[in-house]
């Protein structure tokens, strides 16, 4: 195949210990390291082996969000894509105005294969892959855990709550990737200064056509409730007590 | 006037799951005492209507049944269900993998929004939902005029009781089925006769401290003289032990179990937020500094291969 999209996020390190703020507006984001999504620089790693082995002539990396994310594209850039898009937008979108955009950039560049993220760390969502397909009228593979490319098929291994789902699909199509596709690589230093020098498209989010108004209101983050701390108990006949207690054990 | 609610059924194998009685559940605190719609899209799902005839709360079964409905491909479903949905205001699917692959297509065909993980329901059209793997709550409002679509957390709902006889009615609809995407074959997982992960009483879950698949077979069991179905930690999986349905946690299984005992289980927040519900939580780890002690309702510091034959022996 000539090209796979591959679809990035910025979001918070998923290192980072996330607290709610005070005032319940959002969570804390400042001096937060921020990072590729995890599920997308897996997404990422998986375009870069099919095109090593030949599959796929180039891969670009797109994101959609503040100038900031620019960080995250030339990460990408340095694992190994070939050129970066980043549409340029201030504030938050929802999954089906992030997929709206993308649907104009796949408009623009005709990709064989998308892949993206089952997720986003951060709003946890997982709909912009499905929706996208949904959007483009093209098959969705999601969750997946294997990718196989076959001329101008995918057979797809997804991870589903009753075990292992193979589907097979047609190509244009979207992918979205589970944990166990790949382990991503790690990025080496001249990685990076080669990185510098690949193209990095800037488009307006408003320039391309896509609505963007959001269906829903958040109106306001809390704390999760927390479980308390319970007892400790010292050996096997206090844990079997224990639980008889509760009524356990019968 | 009534809200109008459907629930889209999740079934396989001539079953319906148990995701759908929690789904109907969420609609009777969205409108009480309304009763919602159940669509069962399958091939041969006589069964399946029946089954879900019996819920409390259903108004009416719809059925499509077509052969092109055999396996859940949610780009052939999605069409059907979007041009169903267009008589309601609600439409509700589970936050399994059957749900989160079909309902944002489903939202999307229908140019709405969608809210993922509905854990509560504080009104008609206010919702909240996990975000940051469980480290906050959002809370979301859907306005007025707007379609709800919406994927419930099932672990958050109790099933509804069956026991009641809703009609059931067979629906066709005129949308156009795509041939692009084609289901090939379905490799069930570990589970095994063991009960189900999603919906038993008792779960006992294994993590790296396993250390092997071969260490697995003392948790088995263990599990087997409980009556327990058994879980594990991304970390085991990652390692090969366990398969993949095994995994509980933020992206494998949310489950709500009445006792979670936890055995070699460190506890990253992503494995916690998939037990938060669970009645009773147990865990036994070597490490007193586990991250799982402090969530806990029992621990037990010690090592799992003297614990488990232990445990064993004492409820022989």
């Amino acid at each position: 195949m000539k090209k796979i999209m591959v679809c990035l996020k910025r979001v918070v390190d998923y290192n980072v210990r996330v607290r709610v703020k005070a005032d319940g507006t959002g969570v804390v984001t400042d001096g937060v390291k921020m990072s590729i999504n995890p599920f997308d620089e897996i997404a990422l790693e998986e375009a870069l082996r099919i095109r090593e082995r030949g599959g796929a002539a180039e891969v670009v990396v797109v994101t959609i969000g503040p100038a900031d994310c620019q960080q995250q594209l030339r990460t990408g850039l340095a694992m190994g894509a070939d050129r970066a898009i980043l549409v340029e937008h201030g504030t938050e979108l929802e999954p089906l105005a992030v997929a709206g955009l993308l649907l104009k950039l796949v408009e623009k560049e005709h990709p064989d294969l998308v892949i993206v993220g089952k997720q986003a760390i951060d709003d946890d969502c997982n709909q912009t892959g499905q929706m996208l397909a949904a959007l483009w009228d093209r098959p969705q593979a999601t969750f997946a855990s294997k990718l196989e490319v076959d001329g101008d098929r995918i057979r797809v291994t997804r991870e589903v709550d009753a075990g292992l789902e193979v589907i097979e699909a047609d190509l244009p199509a979207v992918v979205t990737t589970d944990l166990r596709l790949n382990e991503p690589r790690y990025v080496k230093l001249p990685d990076i200064m080669k990185a510098k020098k690949k193209p990095l498209e800037i488009l307006a989010a408003g320039s391309l056509g896509a609505a963007l108004e959001p269906s829903l209101r958040t109106t306001g983050y809390a704390p999760p409730p927390e479980r308390q701390k319970g007892a400790m108990v010292a050996d096997v006949d206090a844990l079997v007590g224990a639980l008889r207690d509760k009524g356990f054990l019968g | 006037m009534t809200a109008k609610i459907l629930i889209i059924a999740e079934h396989a194998g001539g079953r319906l799951n148990q995701s759908t009685a929690r789904c109907l559940a969420c609609a009777s605190q969205i409108s009480p005492g309304a009763g919602a719609d159940v669509l069962v899209a399958g091939s041969q799902c006589g069964a399946v209507a029946a089954e879900a005839a019996a819920l409390a709360g259903v108004a009416e079964v719809l059925v499509i049944d077509r052969a092109e409905n055999s396996a859940p491909v949610a780009a052939v479903l999605a069409p059907q269900i979007a041009a169903l949905a267009t008589a309601y205001d609600y439409v509700l699917g589970p936050s399994t993998t059957f749900g989160k692959d079909l309902m944002p297509r489903v939202a999307a065909l229908l140019r709405v929004g969608q809210v993922s993980d509905l854990m509560s329901v504080e009104g008609p059209r206010r919702f909240t939902r996990p975000v940051y793997a469980g480290n906050a709550i959002q809370s979301v409002e859907v306005p007025e005029g707007t379609r709800v679509i919406a994927t419930v957390r099932t672990a958050s709902f109790r099933p509804v009781a069956a026991g009641a006889a809703a009609p059931i009615r067979g629906v066709q609809v005129g949308a156009a089925l795509p041939t692009h995407t084609r289901f090939i074959e379905l490799r069930s997982g570990g589970g095994g006769e063991r009960p189900d992960l999603q919906t038993a009483r008792l779960v006992i879950s294994g993590g790296r401290g396993v250390g092997s698949e071969a260490n697995f077979r003392i948790l088995y069991q263990l599990a087997g003289k409980m009556g327990a179905a058994v879980g594990a930690s991304r970390a085991a999986v990652d390692a090969g032990f366990v398969p993949n349905d095994m995994q509980v946690g933020q992206t494998g299984k949310i489950i709500a179990p009445e006792l979670y005992m936890a055995f070699g289980i460190s506890g990253a927040i992503q494995h916690l937020t998939g037990i938060k519900d669970a009645g009773l939580i147990v865990a036994v780890n070597k490490d007193p500094e586990a991250p799982i002690f402090q969530i806990a309702d029992i621990g037990l510091v010690g090592d799992l291969f003297q614990v488990i034959p232990e445990l064993e022996k004492r409820i022989g």
